[in-house]
């Protein structure tokens, strides 16, 4: 089993892109840290083998979707929209917002393979429903994203 | 995908406290620039752990030390504070012991350990021989094992194997090199 500095290392970042895709640039650093904390307590039992990067996107996921609840359940409206989030290869678009306002299941589609990489039948084991379906919904999310922001 | 991001300072840091403070952090270090070339410093709860030298391959070591330990390892700098000071004084000449608490989890063997823990009442600008150290552990014959012991020292400088020498005057091995041993022994005779 690596030292989990290594996990860090190399899983880290892409793990912090996709919760910046799920629950946007402010509270990602929050939903990370939780994941890589929760992932740090667990380490040691996580069987040899195991795709470490779909486990850390499982978590980051299921975190991410409690701090979505959470902030659904604080309902507190705001006048202006956050600060427009950076993502470095795409500086122009407004993509979070665009993402934000895709339904569920296609924004967790889009983020997982398109943002995160992960492959159609990764992110169906995750989001739940056969790879096709996935394909599918990260499909329609792109042509919804680039209706909006193209 | 770019593959040479890194995670943000400020959100290693956090996980390191976080972890610290729930008690997950079993296997914290850092490295420490040194006249013999960079070491690798590791500390668990109970205290310093391990010390090596770059010949060792840090990576290797760490890999071990995940193995042995805990893979719950982390670049964590804070918990090795103490240890890099003293080992700073006493590499520059300033600090003639230690004092630090020391986990000696990685001594295989009982008489390994024996061996390891009479190692610091050699004083300091001082030496022993192999022979001599097997004596005084009891076990007159053992002076290979003493020699094993000091080979497979996990916390070389810190736990003096250094100063274990040849009967003969010889120097024999160190895991740092032959060249540190000799400069570490002049140093500490000046």
């Amino acid at each position: 089993m690596v030292p989990f500095e290594q996990v860090v290392r190399e899983h880290g970042p892409h793990v912090l892109r996709v919760c910046r895709a799920v629950v946007g640039p402010d509270a990602a650093d929050d939903v990370w840290s939780e994941a890589f904390l929760s992932a740090l307590r667990a380490y040691p039992s996580l069987p040899e083998g195991s795709d470490v990067r779909a486990w850390l996107v499982t978590i980051a996921r299921r975190r991410g979707v409690d701090a979505l609840r959470a902030r659904a359940r604080r309902a507190v409206p705001v006048a202006d929209l956050p600060e427009r989030g950076v993502l470095d290869d795409l500086p122009e678009l407004d993509l979070y917002a665009a993402l934000a306002a895709l339904p569920p299941k296609q924004r967790a589609c889009v983020a997982h393979h398109h943002l995160a990489g992960l492959p159609h039948a990764e992110v169906a084991a995750l989001v739940g429903g056969s790879p096709e379906a996935a394909r599918r919904a990260a499909a329609d999310g792109v042509a919804a994203l680039r209706r909006s922001l193209l | 995908m770019t593959t040479a991001e890194t995670v943000p300072d400020h959100l290693h840091a956090r996980l390191v406290r976080d972890a610290e403070a729930q008690g997950l952090l079993d296997v914290a270090y850092r490295t420490l620039d040194s006249p013999y070339g960079p070491l690798l410093l590791a500390a668990t709860p109970r205290g310093l752990v391990r010390v090596a030298f770059a010949a060792e391959g840090h990576d290797r070591v760490l890999a071990d030390l995940a193995a042995r330990l805990s893979p719950r390892v982390l670049a964590a700098p804070g918990r090795l504070d103490a240890a890099a000071r003293e080992l700073d004084e006493y590499l520059a000449g300033r600090r003639r012991a230690f004092d630090l608490p020391l986990d000696l989890a990685l001594a295989r063997g009982a008489f390994r350990r024996e061996v390891l823990d009479r190692l610091p009442a050699i004083a300091y600008g001082t030496t022993r021989t192999y022979a001599e150290v097997a004596r005084d552990a009891g076990r007159p014959a053992a002076v290979r094992a003493v020699g094993t012991a000091c080979a497979t020292n996990p916390l070389p400088l810190v736990v003096p194997c250094h100063r274990v020498v040849r009967t003969g005057g010889g120097l024999g091995d160190y895991l740092g090199g032959t060249g540190a041993k000799r400069a570490l022994l002049a140093m500490e005779s000046a």
